[in-house]
């Protein structure tokens, strides 16, 4: 039978605060295991959380960016299970007045539009971290974690494809980091995903029987988890059986899921609204001022690159990535005048040697204004564009500015015919035997005479000047 | 009844607490008295009432995001009987 998988996600994304969501211990990922603590984060009796401001401001932003209405007033619950790493023997998290509900993202595959809704947002704070040794009979926690603040995205099941899935959680991700307020790291687990997946017969209404996936943090092992558990699922209702709800663990090495055993109360945990914390209350003016601290979103940014730059919608997704990149190439196309051409640099020759280097856009050797000179050069005939690859070397190792380089090393463009001239006659001298083969009809040696007068000036010779002195001085076949 | 020694189990469980039989049993009696004195209230017409979700009437009580020193490793685990390299040692959790 045909299947239509149907599957929603739920994203927790750790927010860039400085100090934890109820106490003013640090943040900072890979410290001393259990030194940033305090009776508050470890849980000791009669201790008072108190909310940081920022961590509301955060889910602000991500509300108002994914299109939700954001709750008038909002409150707190306990949710309430064991485990060694939840040091309360609860979470503090929002239940039934989350921060906020009903928005949507809007992905684009292949050309097509879909929207993808997202139910509610809430706030509400990490475990701490649980560290496992086959060899040793305990168990080991480190409350690093422990309070740091997360936003859970929660989105309705409209998803039908890992295709989809993939694109979601890439735009998801693109606003978290554009907001900057999240790293969107995904392997130091700063952003994170799990998903509830499910089959039904390709046109039936009424959802299946849904496994939840954990443990996939990457784009690629998200991909992957669910086209495993898409084919599992398969055989299991072709083979007549019924999918068990429970919640399955992706197993990278082996690249399967495994069902979690032993957690079998996993989803009685007696949410009552939590005493120590007052409600939150955001006013119209609150979100008014925080819509107005807003960037601009990639895909407002991409559309408006198409529009104003004129460029590919490919280009602007490139170019739109980060939004340190959209900066520098904005910079660069103002400066030079022609953003086609500097979309061109910046997408070749400057992220190939980015990426190389693994640098960030801001440790780049070469600058927007250094760039916008070597495209200057290019343009105005100074240097023909295979010698600007040379310079932009050049520029990436040294640093220095292009037309310093270009003097330095004598690499102005040779436009004066006279002087051309000169070399073409000198290479058709030394090349006899071709030009023989070429008067009896090799005409593909054309090619050659423009290689070879290229090479006798080092790449200097303006590439068309060549040119049309060579179609004068070789007989038309 | 509102609830059964089965369900008084159940949540004892969930709180990791351990009853003998005799004790569910006063329980199950006692949270039964409590669950229909619910019933009582819920005589009430609450419609267009707002339901209390905090006990005081106070909003947005909030914090800066400014660091505070923390206790350090070390106080943090002086109350734990097992540690190791600055981690809390506990009962193997996984099987």
């Amino acid at each position: 039978m045909e299947y239509e998988p149907v599957i929603g996600l739920e994203v927790h994304a750790q927010l860039l605060t400085e100090t934890k969501i109820f106490c003013g211990c640090s943040t900072r990922f890979g410290e001393t295991p259990n030194s940033n603590t305090c009776p508050v984060c470890i849980g000791m009796p009669g201790v008072l959380p108190v909310l940081n401001k920022k961590v509301v401001e955060c889910a602000m932003k991500m509300a108002i960016a994914t299109h939700c209405r954001i709750n008038g007033t909002s409150t707190w619950a306990r949710k309430n299970y064991f485990y060694p790493d939840l040091p309360k023997g609860y979470q503090i998290t929002q239940f039934a007045h989350p921060i906020a509900e009903a928005g949507y993202v809007d992905i684009e595959i292949d050309g097509t539009k879909k929207r993808i809704g997202i139910t509610r947002i809430h706030m509400e704070e990490d475990a701490g971290k649980s560290i496992h040794d086959d060899l040793s009979p305990f168990s080991y926690v480190d409350l690093n974690r422990a309070g740091v603040p997360l936003i859970e995205i929660v989105s309705e099941p409209d998803m039908r494809n890992t295709d989809e899935v993939v694109h979601y959680l890439r735009r998801l991700h693109e606003i978290l980091v554009y907001l900057e307020i999240c790293d969107g790291n995904m392997e130091e687990g700063s952003f994170r995903c799990d998903a509830n997946i499910s089959l039904r017969p390709k046109g039936e209404e009424e959802f299946g029987i849904r496994a939840e996936l954990k443990n996939m943090n990457s784009f690629h092992n998200v991909q992957h988890a669910l086209e495993y558990e898409i084919q599992r699922q398969r055989t299991i209702l072709d083979g007549g059986g019924h999918v068990i709800q429970e919640t399955r663990l992706w197993d990278v090495p082996q690249g399967v899921t495994h069902s979690m055993r032993g957690k079998e109360e996993a989803h009685d945990y007696r949410y009552f609204p939590e005493p120590d914390l007052v409600p939150v209350v955001i006013s119209d003016e609150w979100r008014e001022k925080i819509k107005n601290t807003l960037p601009e979103l990639p895909m407002e940014k991409r559309g408006r690159f198409v529009e104003q730059y004129g460029i590919p919608p490919y280009d602007a997704g490139v170019l739109t990535a980060n939004r340190d990149l959209a900066d520098y190439y904005e910079e660069t196309a103002r400066l030079c005048g022609k953003p086609k051409v500097a979309s061109n640099w910046v997408m070749g020759d400057f992220l190939a040697h980015l990426n190389e280097e693994k640098l960030e856009i801001t440790e780049s050797p070469v600058t927007p204004q250094t760039l916008a000179e070597l495209i200057d050069m290019i343009e105005d005939g100074t240097i023909s564009g295979k010698i600007a690859k040379e310079v932009f070397e050049d520029m990436w190792k040294s640093g220095k500015n292009p037309k310093k380089i270009v003097e330095e090393k004598g690499l102005v463009q040779i436009t004066d015919t006279g002087e051309l001239e000169k070399i073409v006659e000198e290479v058709l001298e030394a090349n006899q035997k071709q030009l023989e083969q070429y008067r009896n009809g090799k005409e593909k040696l054309f090619g050659f005479f423009v290689g070879q007068t290229m090479k006798a000036t080092r790449g200097k010779a303006n590439p068309e000047i060549v040119n049309e002195l060579l179609k004068k001085k070789l007989p038309i076949l | 009844m509102k609830i059964t020694k089965k369900e008084i189990g159940h949540v004892a469980h969930l709180a990791r607490l351990d009853f003998s039989e005799d004790e569910k049993e006063k329980f199950t009696s006692q949270i039964n008295t409590i669950l229909m004195y619910m019933d009582i209230l819920n005589r009430i017409d609450t419609a267009g009432i707002q339901p209390m979700t905090h006990a005081i009437s106070l909003n947005n009580v909030f914090r800066d995001d400014t660091e505070k020193k923390s206790i350090g490793t070390e106080i943090a685990l002086a109350n734990a009987p097992d540690g190791n390299m600055g981690l809390f040692g506990v009962p193997k959790v996984i099987e």
